[in-house]
């Protein structure tokens, strides 16, 4: 018997989507699902302001070490939430799907999806469905969660001596993905650190320290996130490149690549910039949390351009530039 | 000019490649252009080509030559 | 591990040792000239040259191989991309290069078939994979790389791949270097010589540059140690009015340098004028394949009969910055209409050409 995979019919909203819903995700979700078979699920919320986003997840290939399309559809939208200090409640699920993709794939990626919702204490409330002819599968995710009146924490947030704390090593996600990419393949021993950091975030936050800005590097990395912050805070943000945890792995497929890790893109780990006088609280608060283990203070912010430099062996400057688009492998 | 690479020769193939470990990071290199290597040996690699085997008696030179660098240049 | 980092002596003491050496120095001034890009970033990510005595400047020469390649060859590899309905593969260093008419990567967006290679055998791979497709490779960069292609041509040729050929821009330091010293305009005391195209060339190759032209060479690997030991050795020779071939990276580059290569290199290439950005047409520069391989040759196959004019952005300066003649900063172009993120000239485009590391590297945090 040919293996099932994702037919137009699943798509069709006629009895094989029926079945697809039942037999794909409401069972797989199992308890991570739950809002009901109306056409909108009803849920309970907080008193208070709420956060809401969206964030549409597509990798090549979709399965990679460490997890797979899943794992990035529901932590990225459950980081983007704990990013502005807001608790995660309920995610929704969009899929578009390829004809042909066999429905044991799907599975595999749902299955992904309940653990990770599990895991960060989420549930996913409601689903969608859409078949295309061809390409990559798409998950779209979107997310409400409960957001405390303070602190504010944003991005145009951050003041001179602030410190700069990096909850883990970076540059894991992008090599692991990246290992198993047609014409560039290696093998590494680098898992992706795909994770939802609500947990860490609420450690953190209970520690005391005051925290103004929280952002997880994912594409475009370290590099891009503090010049996101730079700009939108107008400081100067000075990092050393010594203090930036990276895996040995990790660097050593970046000398091999050409790699700049500051470039490379986390799902699982952010940056923290609290006031400088918390700086050793934040990190003992971080630390203490199995996804903090590797915490550390890179650097500080300062008057000055918005802009953001490493200091380099031997008292060496140099700009961290905004990356420019994908990164390429280089031999030069 | 050139990204290059050490690594360590983890098993050579017969069909002119070596699989090399760069510190965690494993590839298929070629090995047509450094005769004879053996697992073990460290090649510098770029490109996916090894282009050189180190000898480990030229990395004492490097210690020697530095030695006498800070030794003896006259300031 | 990375042996060549930590195989090498370091520590905190021996830096300090190289430094206080060399700001100590007392001899004539002198200008050296590296030309190498992975010099280019490791001098500016050191800060080499505030750490430099009165009297001695370091110049970046011509040692990018995107940086050196004309616009023309940009604008082929596009026409092949384009209109010829090649896959062409690349490595990732020339993708977001400008041509005339848009960049590889603009033109993958458009629905070219641009594919990115880490190696030659890659872009091999990729044409016997797809065996009804024709799969060229933009063939760029110096003694290092250009054995890799050779090397595999010869495969492709063993192997009887047909759908395979090279679109070669490689390019021989050597004459560069000839041309420079030959230039009245620009004055180079010294050469800091390039570590990994002289692991093919051998340390040897530059004796007769430092016999003829007087001028100390010396080859140097690419930790701030190899750097300042370069460095050093140079300043020793001309202190003592010598001019020699000096190898201050044993640990990677022989005197001979690598005989399988450099035979690879002689059996699929032979050894053509060639122009170079900022430097013009330099005699035997350019590595073209043989006639023998003219099925392997992506010019011969694809390119004949058609013209490629390349444009040069006007108020450019690369050609000066190339040949040492200015800093980066003296171009009016420079961070201001061209930077890394939206490049005008050559040097900026590579993050190791000499204006895009002057760049990078030129906020520091002391001031």
């Amino acid at each position: 018997m040919a293996e099932p995979v994702v037919t137009r019919a699943h798509g069709g909203g006629g009895r094989e989507m029926h079945e697809l819903i039942q037999d794909v995700f409401l069972a797989g979700l199992d308890d991570a699902g739950g809002g009901g078979s109306d056409d909108a699920a009803r849920v309970e919320v907080p008193a208070g302001r709420l956060a809401v986003t969206t964030d549409s997840f597509v990798v090549q290939p979709w399965r990679f070490p460490g997890g797979n399309l899943g794992d990035l559809a529901v932590c990225g939208t459950v980081n983007d939430l704990a990013m502005v200090g807001a608790r995660p409640l309920y995610l929704t699920a969009g899929f578009v799907l390829p004809e042909g993709l066999p429905l044991r794939d799907l599975e595999e990626i749902v299955e992904r999806m309940a653990d990770r919702a599990r895991e960060a204490g989420v549930r996913i409330v409601a689903g969608d469905t859409k078949v295309v002819p061809f390409g990559d599968p798409v998950v779209n995710t979107a997310g409400i969660g409960a957001l405390p009146e303070a602190p504010v924490i944003s991005g145009s947030a951050a003041r001179p001596g602030d410190a700069v704390v990096l909850t883990g090593d970076v540059g894991r996600h992008g090599i692991a993905v990246l290992s198993c990419r047609e014409g560039i393949g290696f093998e590494a021993e680098i898992e992706s650190d795909v994770a939802p950091l609500n947990g860490l975030v609420a450690a953190l936050l209970a520690s005391g320290a005051e925290v103004h800005v929280l952002r997880d590097p994912t594409r475009g990395g370290v590099a891009g996130a503090l010049n996101e912050i730079a700009s939108a805070s107008s400081v100067e943000i000075v990092i050393d490149e010594a203090r930036v945890p990276v895996a040995p792995a990790v660097r050593s497929a970046c000398d091999l690549l050409g790699y700049d890790p500051l470039e490379v893109a986390n799902e699982g780990c952010a940056l923290a910039l609290v006031a400088g006088r918390d700086a050793a609280r934040a990190l003992e608060a971080l630390r203490a949390h199995p996804r903090g283990r590797r915490a550390a203070v890179v650097g500080e912010v300062r008057e000055g351009p918005a802009r953001v430099l490493a200091r380099t062996g031997l008292g060496g400057t140099r700009l961290v530039d905004e990356p420019a688009g994908e990164l390429l492998p280089r031999i030069c | 000019m050139c990204v290059a690479v050490p690594g360590e020769i983890v098993r050579v193939e017969n069909d002119g490649t070596a699989e090399v470990d760069f510190g965690g990071v494993r590839r298929v290199v070629s090995t047509a252009l450094v005769p004879e290597v053996r697992p073990g040996d460290f090649v510098i690699v770029h490109a996916g080509f090894a282009l050189h085997r180190v000898d480990p008696d030229e990395a004492r030179q490097t210690q020697e030559l530095f030695r006498q660098v800070l030794d003896e240049l006259p300031s | 591990m990375n042996f060549l980092r930590d195989s090498g002596p370091s520590g905190p003491e021996l830096i300090s040792g190289l430094v206080a050496r060399l700001r100590a120095y007392r001899g004539p001034p002198v200008a050296i000239m590296e030309v190498c890009g992975t010099h280019t970033v490791a001098a500016a990510r050191m800060g080499l040259r505030s750490l430099l005595p009165d009297g001695v400047r370091l110049l970046s020469g011509p040692g990018c191989p995107v940086c050196v390649t004309p616009v023309d060859l940009f604008d082929q590899a596009l026409y092949l991309a384009q209109e010829a309905g090649v896959i062409l593969a690349t490595y990732g260093d020339a993708v977001r290069v400008p041509g005339t008419h848009g960049s590889l990567g603009g033109a993958r967006s458009q629905g070219a078939d641009v594919r990115v290679v880490y190696s030659a055998l890659d872009a091999l791979a990729l044409a016997e994979r797809n065996s009804d497709r024709e799969v060229v490779l933009l063939g760029l960069g110096f003694e290092t790389t250009a054995p890799t292609v050779a090397s595999a041509l010869l495969r492709a040729r063993q192997d009887g791949v047909k759908n395979f050929s090279v679109l070669s821009a490689h390019k021989a330091i050597l004459p560069a270097m000839e041309a420079l010293l030959q230039d009245p305009e620009v004055r180079i005391g010294a050469f800091l010589c390039p570590g990994h195209a002289s692991m093919v060339l051998g340390a040897k190759a530059y004796a007769p540059i430092a016999e003829r032209y007087g001028v100390p060479c010396c080859v140097a690997g690419f930790e701030p140690e190899d750097v300042l030991v370069g460095v050093l050795r140079l300043l020793d020779q001309v202190q003592r009015g010598e001019a020699r071939a000096e190898n201050a990276y044993p640990r990677a580059v022989s005197a001979a340098g690598n005989r399988a290569a450099q035979e690879a290199l002689g059996r699929v290439f032979r050894r053509v004028p060639a122009r170079w950005r900022g430097l013009g047409e330099i005699d035997g520069s350019g590595y073209d394949l043989r006639p023998g391989f003219a099925p392997w040759d992506a010019r011969k196959r694809f390119l004949q009969g058609i013209r490629f004019e390349g444009w040069e952005p006007p108020g450019c300066r690369c050609a000066e910055v190339l040949r040492g003649r200015i800093e980066p900063p003296e171009c009016p172009l420079f961070a201001r209409t061209c930077t890394p993120q939206q490049p005008v000239g050559a040097c900026m485009v590579s993050s190791e050409g000499a204006c895009g590391a002057h760049y990078r590297y030129r906020g520091r945090a002391d001031g």
